[in-house]
């Protein structure tokens, strides 16, 4: 299941009008992880407010769609472009992997929230296509 | 059985109360047949699925989603006894649909996007989109019950 051209393109067009508010992206896909996932709180356990749009959230949601607009510049190259990112979530965060999965599918119910008409179901494909390629790459280096 | 806060049980009938199954039910089956389409699979006899625009056009499709949506009206009635209200629903889709139960998980999700594209953020709240996929999800236990 690897990204067509079509896919590449969608992906990148959609992108275009999702950049200018992926830290409201992140940080909303985020919070809705933390309450609906109340298992994936434990990666947070060092931070001191968990509730939907905190400082820290928000800080982070930041940080992650950084991580996501890094993939669509590397979209043809995804394990490559992704590798210090895979180093990290392999060896320091140690990030269980089913977690991306979490993550990838609160971002598209935020997209679906923020651009109800732009996330079409071709839109959706592409874009689920695109985060489980992330997820595979950011996978890379566990073992 | 399954504990529901009154927050979840007020969130699930807020939303079920504003939600039109035959337009959200066809909108849910039709991104699960584009998004992942070896779903087709269990539905040869609907006809074109080839493309898109036959899959968005296809009447079969839209009646089948409504009904298919239409079935969560028995979990929303009986809340407190998913598993049983299910019980035959679930043998069925073992026994004669032969549908891997995985399905049920990734049409909930479908379902979920569809709710949320049509509600917005202010209507579907992080705590609400809590509830109601735990909602989803104890439904979509309930059918795989009887499997085996």
């Amino acid at each position: 299941m690897s990204l067509t051209a079509k896919d590449k393109d969608t992906v990148r067009t959609f992108w275009a009008k999702v950049s200018a508010n992926a830290e409201a992206v992140g940080a909303d896909a985020l919070s809705r992880m933390l309450v609906v996932y109340p298992q994936t709180k434990t990666y947070f356990a060092h931070w001191k407010d968990l509730s939907p749009g905190s400082a820290p959230v928000k800080k982070h949601g930041a940080t992650v769609m950084g991580g996501v607009a890094d993939a669509v510049a590397n979209i043809d190259n995804l394990t490559a472009g992704l590798l210090d990112l895979s180093e990290l979530h392999a060896f320091t965060l140690r990030v269980d992997p089913a977690n991306f999965k979490i993550l990838s599918h609160n971002i598209l119910v935020v997209l679906a929230l923020m651009f109800p008409s732009d996330f079409t179901p071709e839109v959706h494909v592409s874009m689920d296509k695109f985060l489980s390629a992330v997820a595979l790459a950011l996978s890379e280096k566990y073992r | 059985m399954v504990e529901w806060t009154d927050a979840e049980r007020k969130a699930i009938s807020t939303l079920w109360g504003q939600i039109d199954v035959g337009e959200i039910g066809p909108q849910a089956l039709i991104r699960l047949l584009v998004v992942y389409p070896w779903t087709q699979r269990h539905f040869g006899s609907f006809g074109n699925l080839s493309t898109y625009a036959s899959i968005v056009g296809n009447a079969k499709v839209a009646q089948h989603g409504k009904t298919v949506m239409g079935g969560l009206e028995t979990a929303v009635k009986n809340l407190d006894n998913i598993k049983q209200a299910y019980a035959k629903l679930s043998v069925m889709h073992s026994e004669k649909l032969h549908v891997d139960p995985d399905n049920f998980r990734t049409l909930a999700e479908c379902i979920s996007v569809v709710v949320a594209a049509k509600f917005g953020p202010s209507v579907f709240t992080p705590g609400f989109q809590e509830a109601w996929q735990k909602f989803l999800a104890v439904v979509v236990a309930a059918l795989g019950k009887q499997y085996h």
